[in-house]
């Protein structure tokens, strides 16, 4: 399958973030994706009411907010997989390196090669540890040969930091592993097929606080690599994990900084009741 | 008489029962039902059951041993010459004794002790049937009163009647498993019969199938010969060639339908396929017979292939349409109940639809699959009329599907159907087939259920 047309090939080297950039605020930086005047239909039901968002290149960004507010459903629509979901409509402009992904050029399928996904409940296939991660190299035919499947399967679990555990059981099926392992494991399923940013739709929310503390880690890790939006309801996380924090209610953003800013500072009456626990 | 007036009786009794008791719970506490353990209506229940249950159950002991025990006692009172002998002239002598008794003409004349025995039996039962009238009339008023007498504020009518209706409950589960028990082992004693006759070893590896007995001595070319092995591979043959059509076509419309179709599709597209499950078999062998068959052999002949008139392919073929919404149906079910986030995960790393389900859904719905297909095999194997009607009845033995085979279900039929003596190996040897079949579709059936199991421990 060629997945060269229209978009770069996820293989292509890109341009890394560097520790220096660190030390700016991440508003500088340029923006990976870009969200403009988004708005979502669950059949009559508007669920986002016009969201503009940048995402930053090798940055975290957290969406937090009450439950039912649309960050969710805003992260699915950042690689395309409302599609799936019958009489979902969503109109404005979302671009991944200034190319419009709801564009008639762009091939849904392809998209989610490049803007990979980890989901709420660890759901492994029912195939062993290999295959659970060779499955994305192998549909997208990025290795050629054993070897150089061996070669993916290995650097994606030891960026996932499930490498270690698992070196000795690659053939037991994934379902065989604790909870904490199998959202490793999927992690390192979406590693291996090269994406270039990864949303994590409340990747801890199903795992004990040791397993959430390993999750944790990996982030900020792979954020040295890949461009990452996570969806939370915890605030801890959000503050731990992300560099900014955009804060989600009643299906309008009201807004987005520097964690430190929104977490010490935020501007809006409605922020600071949620982080300060009045509601939510 | 007696019996219609006592069922009358206790019928009558039990609505008075539940009546009484009913309203009696209430005026023991003035009517304030709050301060009752159980509503009045278990109370009610409660006497009804003390009415109508004890009587109910002597009515049962009393019929099953009634019989019987009259007959003993006649038997005992008739000189020894008449009763003494093999297990057959016993018999016909009691048959005698009933048909006598119910003013039956036996059809020759009658020994006059024979005749008395019969009157003296005739009285006994009335005797009986009167005092069974008295008995269970008063038990049922005795437990009435009993009943009755013991409602109170703090009886606990509603454990005591959920204890009955447990009781109830197993019974009924029981009578469906004692039935199979006795359809079991009604086949399995005439199948030993018949392996008495013929060995076990001929029948199962036997080659030449012909149950054709000789009547007498001197007939021509009717010795009987029980080999199966015929029958089986004939039955394989069909069953074969349709799951040949039913697996793939059937798979690939649940495919369609559970990931694909839209929701409106789906609603009609469903159970117009299992409207193809309500047709009766019968239709479905006019059509193999009639219309597929002679179609089968035209496009044979175009060919140039030597089709007989009645094939394995015809019954075959529309024998797998038969089965169609059996497994499309069944796996549709099993390929919905893979969880969605295995879709998603597919899909959110850019797998494509087919691939999701090449990869990922169908493996995961494997174990479902198979064993709506078993089911379907089974379902193939026990088919009778399409093969009667369209495969004909000749026990070839032959892989050939262009050629006319037999089925063991159909062989049952033919052997069984008309007037036949139970005696000889040919009738009997439907029997033995039985046997087979059930035990067949019985490791089928298990080992289908044991893997849909498996599958559901695992994601619900």
């Amino acid at each position: 399958m060629s997945i060269t047309s229209g978009i770069p090939s996820p293989l292509k080297l890109r341009p890394r973030g560097d520790g220096r950039a660190e030390q700016r605020s991440s508003a500088d930086l340029p923006a990976k994706m870009t969200a403009r005047g988004v708005k979502v239909f669950y059949c009559a039901k508007q669920a986002l009411k016009g969201i503009d968002l940048d995402i930053h290149e090798n940055r975290v960004l957290a969406l937090i907010g009450p439950s039912g507010c649309g960050k969710s459903t805003f992260l699915r629509c950042l690689n395309r997989m409302n599609d799936t979901v019958e009489g979902c409509r969503v109109e404005g402009r979302i671009a991944l390196d200034g190319e419009d992904v709801y564009g008639k050029a762009v091939d849904a399928v392809q998209l989610r090669a490049r803007v990979g996904m980890v989901f709420q409940k660890p759901n492994p296939f029912p195939k062993s540890i290999y295959d659970n991660i060779a499955y994305g190299p192998r549909i997208h035919g990025l290795a050629s040969g054993r070897d150089e499947l061996d070669e993916v399967v290995q650097t994606s679990l030891k960026r996932a930091g499930l490498w270690g555990e698992v070196k000795d059981r690659l053939r037991e099926p994934g379902t065989s592993l604790s909870g904490g392992q199998q959202q490793r494991l999927c992690i390192a399923r979406a590693i291996a097929v090269s994406p270039e940013v990864i949303l994590m739709d409340e990747p801890c929310s199903a795992l004990d606080p040791i397993a959430t503390a390993h999750i944790e880690e990996l982030i900020d890790e792979l954020r040295a690599n890949y461009t990452i939006v996570i969806v939370t309801h915890n605030m801890q996380q959000a503050a731990r994990v992300s560099q900014r924090t955009a804060f989600f209610h009643l299906g309008e953003m009201v807004e987005c900084d520097d964690t430190e800013e929104i977490f010490t500072n935020p501007r809006d009456e409605r922020t600071q009741g949620y982080i300060t626990g009045r509601y939510g | 008489m007696q019996l219609t007036l006592l069922a009358l009786i206790l019928a009558l009794l039990t609505v008075i029962g539940f009546m009484t008791g009913r309203s009696r719970a209430a005026a023991s506490v003035g009517g304030r039902v709050a301060e009752l353990h159980s509503v009045p209506s278990y109370h009610g229940v409660y006497v009804a059951l003390w009415a109508g249950l004890p009587a109910l159950l002597l009515f049962v002991a009393w019929t099953a041993a009634e019989g019987w025990l009259a007959m003993q006692l006649v038997l005992s009172s008739l000189p020894e010459r008449l009763t003494t002998g093999d297990g057959q002239s016993v018999a016909l002598l009691k048959a005698d004794i009933l048909n006598l008794a119910r003013g039956i003409a036996t059809g020759r004349e009658p020994d006059p002790l024979v005749q008395d025995a019969a009157r003296r039996y005739a009285g006994l039962r009335d005797l009986a049937d009167w005092s069974l009238l008295a008995v269970g009339a008063s038990l049922a008023v005795a437990g009435l009163a009993w009943g009755r007498h013991r409602i109170g504020p703090d009886l606990r009518a509603r454990p005591a009647v959920e204890r009955v209706v447990r009781v109830a409950l197993i019974v009924c589960s029981m009578v469906a498993i004692l039935t199979t028990v006795g359809i079991v082992l009604s086949l399995l004693f005439e199948a030993l019969r018949f392996f008495t006759v013929v060995s076990p070893l001929d029948f199962l590896f036997g080659t030449h199938w012909s149950p054709q007995m000789a009547m007498r001595a001197d007939q021509v070319g009717s010795s009987g010969s029980f080999g199966a092995i015929p029958l089986f591979a004939g039955t394989l043959l069909i069953t074969v060639i349709a799951m040949l059509v039913a697996v793939p076509v059937g798979l690939m419309a649940a495919i369609y339908m559970s990931e694909y179709a839209g929701r409106g599709v789906r609603t009609w597209l469903k159970p117009a396929l299992e409207i193809l499950a309500g047709i009766p078999t019968v239709v479905y062998g006019f059509f193999a017979a009639l219309t597929m068959a002679p179609f089968v052999r035209s496009v044979g002949e175009a060919l140039g292939l030597d089709v007989s008139s009645e094939s394995a392919l015809a019954a075959g073929i529309v024998m797998g349409v038969m089965i169609i919404p059996f497994v499309s149906s069944l796996s549709d079910d099993v390929i919905n109940a893979v969880p969605q986030s295995l879709r998603d995960g597919s899909y959110g790393l850019g797998a494509t639809r087919s691939e999701t389900i090449k990869q990922v859904v169908l493996p995961a719905a494997l174990p479902g699959i198979v064993a709506a297909v078993m089911l379907a095999v089974s379902r193939a194997i026990g088919e009778t009329m399409i093969v009667t009607m369209a495969s004909g009845l000749t026990a070839n033995m032959t892989a050939n599907p262009l050629q006319a085979v037999t089925t063991v279900t159909t062989q049952i039929a033919t052997l069984l159907v008309g007037d036949q003596e139970f005696d000889s190996p040919k009738t009997l040897s439907a029997f033995g087939l039985g046997l087979v079949l059930f035990l067949v579709t019985l490791c089928l059936n298990m080992v289908a259920l044991r893997v849909v199991r498996t599958y559901r421990e695992k994601y619900d």
